[in-house]
């Protein structure tokens, strides 16, 4: 080997090169995404893949097994409900349902959490005590019960659901954001950009926030698996998505009264909602291992 | 630390007046309690008779104000639906719910401070892998399914147990796992993360040094440091499920005070429901002050906080 190909550059790959080598070497991160991406593409999906239309009822055909069982049939791979409707294109309705209500809970509550986050961090002294406080009496209510009272009250729908966790599960996003800002608001940036006159404004928006995003996006992936969750439960006990919308939650509520000698009525809904919750939880921790500062390089 | 704790103090009855404000808003501005009480079919009439009887027709800061003024003497009212009042009602429940979670809370610490401690020790190997996973897949699963699952279990299957109800001890135990499954990992995690932090101390160290047979290391001196804030985290876990007992107790058929607000929210009983809200809240913040002292006593500069 000649001195000359030695003293050549070591090739450096961009950014995002070395971010997703680090990203595949993480296993419980890759284990999530695939999750995530197939359950994602289930939902997408739904219209073509599921084998029939998941609000047909058919007396005829009720509590059919899954396929694998004796009285099984082919024609319903994962079996029929109590109304005859086929489980299968049910349940990849329900994940439409699911990942909508994720998706939608976290976007809401992402907004309302950064946006009180950052303010406290940002100002300090009373806005941060005001902030704080809202915080703490935020977690003093019991989320559960207070969904579930108001959504006898409002009639549970939806829509209803996607608002009341939205405003419920703000205070991980306002925690984050509040720490990481009080972090930030002294770095040698910030002060430049105040230095070249930028107005507040652009500061928080167009400096602190893209620094903020690899911490909110960790925050948003526990947060949906969260509101994910609670929207099952809500709608297990009646008062979230209401029948005949197919919500893996409510599928299991369904079925309770079957359980006792059909288990499979309420294994595979609840099944189905474990395996795409871990999927995002371990998407999460995956990526806060992987964007954490101190095992970068 | 004295100043500290008046302090927290402080905050605590201010966060429980602020909870009282806005569970009261909560369930006076969220729909009309009269129609809700004298349900949808009824006429016009019989509403407003509904609101006058109730005395929601009066502007809301005095119904809100005589609320609060009762509610501080522990006086919730009457429920709406039987002739007993609030606190007779609570009184019967709370019991049954404090059990569950005590319960429940002894079980999660039982779990998890062994194997936080074994992961740490042993760390990297099988143990802290598996104990991870169960972690992991612990937070994935529907409380309310983890409830029904171990119903077809232990049950149905193996009959080792009740299906539900609440005469026995043997009633307790598979709520109790239900329940206390949810806050196992995070104890357990915390634990790992403190025999971590502490054994690569240099105390640690001369312990070692001195010769000490390495279960006293563990025992006497090391996990004697890291179990105060997992104490303070077992406080604030029971306060939280306190507030998730709702869904176990109605899977089981506990008649405990969970079972109580859910029946009380389906037959628009609000009385009720505003107190268990409040009740919850104030244990809540009650244990978290807990949390908040011992970790305060443990580290002085949280003190400042």
């Amino acid at each position: 080997m000649s001195s000359a190909s030695l003293s050549l550059p070591l090739p450096t790959l961009p950014a995002w090169r070395r971010g997703l080598r680090r990203s595949l070497g993480h296993r419980g991160l890759v284990i999530g995404s695939v999750i995530l991406a197939l359950i994602a593409l289930a939902a997408l999906l739904a219209p073509w893949l599921s084998p029939h239309d998941p609000y047909a009822q058919d007396v005829t055909q009720r509590m059919i097994p899954p396929a694998w069982y004796a009285k099984g049939s082919w024609e319903h791979l994962l079996g029929t409900d109590k109304l005859g409707r086929d489980y299968l294109s049910r349940l990849l309705y329900g994940a439409r349902v699911s990942l909508f209500i994720g998706l939608a809970t976290a976007l809401i509550s992402g907004l309302i959490g950064t946006t009180m986050g950052v303010l406290a961090g940002y100002y300090g002294g009373r806005v941060d005590a005001v902030v704080s406080y809202i915080i703490t009496t935020r977690l003093a209510l019991p989320v559960v019960l207070v969904a579930l009272a108001t959504a006898a009250l409002v009639g549970g729908s939806l829509k209803v659901v996607i608002v009341l966790l939205g405003l419920l599960l703000w205070d991980r996003f306002a925690i984050v954001t509040r720490s990481a800002t009080q972090q930030l608001r002294d770095a040698e940036f910030i002060a430049a950009a105040k230095a070249l006159g930028a107005s507040t404004p652009y500061i928080l928006l167009r400096e602190l926030l893209p620094n903020l995003m690899s911490a909110l996006t960790v925050v948003a992936t526990l947060e949906m698996a969260h509101a994910i969750l609670l929207e099952a439960t809500l709608s297990f006990l009646g008062l979230g998505v209401q029948p005949p919308t197919p919500s893996w939650g409510l599928m299991v509520a369904e079925g309770k009264a079957y359980m006792f000698f059909q288990p499979w009525v309420i294994v595979i809904p609840g099944v189905v909602l474990a395996v795409l919750v871990l999927g995002i939880n371990l998407v999460g921790d995956g990526l806060r291992d992987v964007t954490a500062p101190d095992g970068r390089n | 630390m004295l100043i500290y704790i008046v302090r927290r103090l402080l905050v605590g009855l201010s966060v429980m007046l602020t909870v009282a404000v806005v569970s009261f808003m909560l369930l006076h501005l969220s729909g009309d309690l009269a129609t809700a009480i004298a349900g949808a079919e009824s006429s016009a009439a019989d509403v407003e008779k509904v609101r006058v009887q109730y005395g929601l027709d009066r502007p809301m800061v005095a119904q809100f104000a005589d609320w609060l003024g009762a509610a501080v003497r522990l006086d919730f009212g009457r429920s709406f639906y039987f002739q007993n009042t609030v606190m007779e009602l609570v009184g019967e429940r709370l019991p049954v719910t404090l059990k569950l979670g005590g319960i429940a809370l002894l079980l999660a610490v039982i779990v998890a401070i062994p194997l936080g401690v074994l992961a740490a020790i042993y760390r990297d190997s099988w143990v802290d892998r598996l104990s991870l996973l169960v972690a992991v897949v612990g937070q994935a699963m529907p409380n309310f399914w983890f409830a029904l699952s171990l119903i077809l279990v232990f049950a149905v299957g193996l009959k080792w147990l009740p299906v539900a109800g609440n005469t026995s001890w043997q009633h307790f135990v598979l709520p109790a796992v239900a329940l206390g499954y949810y806050a196992m990992p995070s104890l357990m995690r915390l634990t790992r993360a403190g025999m971590l932090d502490v054994l690569g101390s240099d105390y640690i160290r001369t312990a070692r040094a001195k010769g000490l047979s390495p279960a006293r290391v563990v025992f006497k001196h090391a996990l004697r440091n890291a179990i105060i804030p997992v104490m303070a985290l077992a406080a604030v876990e029971l306060g939280f499920m306190l507030g998730g007992s709702v869904v176990i107790e109605s899977v089981y058929s506990l008649q405990g005070l969970g079972q109580l607000a859910w029946d009380s929210i389906s037959r628009n009983d609000y009385p009720v429901v505003q107190a268990v809200v409040l009740i919850i809240a104030v244990f809540y913040i009650g244990l978290t002050f807990v949390a908040d002292v011992l970790n305060a006593a443990l580290d002085p500069r949280m003190r400042t906080r």
